[in-house]
């Protein structure tokens, strides 16, 4: 259990990576890295497809990365149309990339591919809670 | 000189509508008629059926088995096949090896969708489901959204502009006038598309192909029983399939779809040919994006020079390669499991000489380029008469 807090509305409870969800409310984004392969995954894992270990250690996700591209959605599917506009992302942290939003303060800000962005935990009105990016100036 | 082991003998589409009136066995029979006239074989020569579509959008589980006795095919075994809008492609690559093997000497690929089931934005919940369930769409994904953070990764690595995109809508309207199996018709002008709005920047609504009720029927035939039955074969010269992941974070760039440039790779080096000897394609242009993107990851130009063969005009019927020539999705509409079975059918008609109005020239080999979602599923087709 724990997995269904993450992100605006999740479609997943059980998961083995449950713990990253406890390390979001302790307001820390992390992911997970084979120390015998020497490869940071995101999304997180248990399971390395190199060596086939079944256990990952967790690790910081550095504190910025650059903008890969992202996008202003301004229409949404069923479940998300409170949030419009939204912007989603792809932010790239030299090894491992991530998916996710960029903070909702940067609409109408000049967003350019390539900035630096830093992680950050969001908490939802109704309790979810999530990574996001943030500009880092 | 493609091997002559493998042939298409029959292709049929049932017209791409909004609403379909009736149910899917009805839709299905639609295209099934025309490719069976078509072949001009009876129903007791097809030896399996493959059905090609994406789950969730109308209530029938299992569908393949309804649709083998709709169209009277039992005792012959169908299954279903889904890599979301390239199934019916995946269908094909399947029943290529079913007859390639001996296993069986004809068989059906039937693609369909009926997405008026469901309103346009539960679509668009299905479809954002058609990523990482886990990761991303709890982020409030959708196709449109995946499609222009490609788009914008493409302006900012290439200089590529939405005018660049219009381009490519006003070339797929002026073909898909002329096609009275597509949902949109009506002509579209350069400033129409530039002053619709946003769905998801970059790209706007003309920008986007529509959803549609549709099906497609290709009927494939071992050699020996393809010259017995069809005057004018049309043989399988490549199949090129590939995957990239789901999750756009695993992925190691955003400048095109990996799945659809090794795809074509797989598919010419099966061919033996090479992106000059296309006469005429078949593109996934669900997105004015995904054309140009198609552009580069078949090599009918360069990494980045995509939107320079829209600018020139050599993707039109006079051009240097005829692009989309039925209007592609952006006029056809996307019915999912039925897209990549049209592209098929206007490839075989292309190179039958049956195209009329928009028949390319001299077309001898022809491919077609299907994607399941977001750059996921590639799957290539090399066809050569
Ligand atoms: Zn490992």
């Amino acid at each position: 259990m724990g997995f269904e807090k993450f992100g605006r509305k999740s479609f997943t409870a059980i998961t083995k990576v449950g713990e990253y969800v406890d390390k979001l409310e302790s307001g820390q984004v992390f992911t997970t890295h084979c120390p015998k392969c020497n490869k940071t995954y995101f999304p997180p894992r248990m399971d390395c497809p190199g060596c086939l270990s079944g256990s990952l250690e967790w690790v910081k996700v550095p504190d910025t990365g650059k903008l890969v591209s992202f996008t202003n959605v301004k229409y949404a599917p069923t479940g998300f149309e409170g949030d419009l506009p939204y912007l989603l992302a792809v932010v790239d942290f030299d090894g491992f990339r991530m998916f996710g939003r960029l903070v909702s303060s940067m609409q109408g800000t000049d967003i350019k591919v390539g900035m630096t962005v830093k992680p950050v935990v969001v908490s939802y009105e109704n309790g979810q809670i999530a990574h996001e990016f943030v500009a880092a100036e | 000189m493609p091997d002559k082991d493998v042939a298409v003998i029959g292709v049929g589409q049932s017209a791409f509508v909004r609403g379909y009136p009736g149910g899917i066995r009805e839709l299905c029979f639609e295209a099934y008629r025309e490719a069976m006239q078509d072949a001009g074989i009876p129903s007791k020569e097809i030896k399996a059926l493959i059905v090609c579509c994406a789950p969730e959008y109308d209530k029938q589980r299992s569908p393949s088995s309804l649709i083998d006795e709709y169209l009277g095919l039992t005792p012959a075994p169908a299954f279903m096949v889904e890599s979301l809008c390239s199934s019916s492609t995946t269908g094909f690559a399947i029943a290529y090896s079913f007859i390639k093997s001996g296993l069986y000497d004809v068989v059906c690929v039937l693609g369909f969708q009926k997405m008026s089931e469901i309103t346009s934005q539960d679509v668009q919940e299905r479809m954002g489901r058609g990523a990482d369930v886990m990761w991303e769409s709890p982020y409030g994904t959708s196709m449109p959204a995946y499609y222009a953070m490609y788009a914008q990764a493409h302006f900012a690595n290439f200089g590529t502009k939405p005018d660049d995109l219009a381009l490519v809508r006003v070339k797929a309207s002026t073909y898909g006038q002329l096609n009275e199996k597509a949902v949109y018709r009506k002509k579209v002008t350069f400033e129409q598309v530039m002053e619709s709005g946003l769905v998801s920047s970059p790209l706007k609504v003309m920008d986007c192909c529509a959803n549609a009720d549709g099906s497609s029927c290709v009927i494939l035939a071992s050699a020996d029983r393809a010259k017995e039955f069809s005057k004018k074969p049309v043989w399988v010269m490549g199949v090129g399939q590939s995957n990239a992941p789901m999750n756009l974070a695993s992925r190691e760039h955003m400048r095109g779809l990996e799945c659809a440039r090794i795809a074509g790779e797989k598919a010419y080096a099966m061919a033996g040919v090479g992106p000059h000897d296309i006469d005429v394609a078949e593109v996934h242009d669900c997105f004015t994006i995904a054309e140009i993107l198609a552009y580069e990851a078949l090599g009918f130009a360069k990494p980045g020079e995509g939107p320079q063969l829209i600018r020139d005009k050599e993707t039109y019927l006079e051009g240097k390669i005829p692009v989309n020539v039925d209007g592609g999705l952006l006029s056809k509409g996307h019915p999912i499991g039925a897209t990549g079975g049209s592209q098929l059918r206007t490839i075989v008609m292309q190179l039958r000489g049956e195209a009329g109005a928009i028949q390319a020239p001299n077309a001898e080999i022809g491919l077609v380029h299907n994607i399941g979602g977001v750059g996921i599923y590639g799957n290539v087709i090399i066809l050569g008469r």
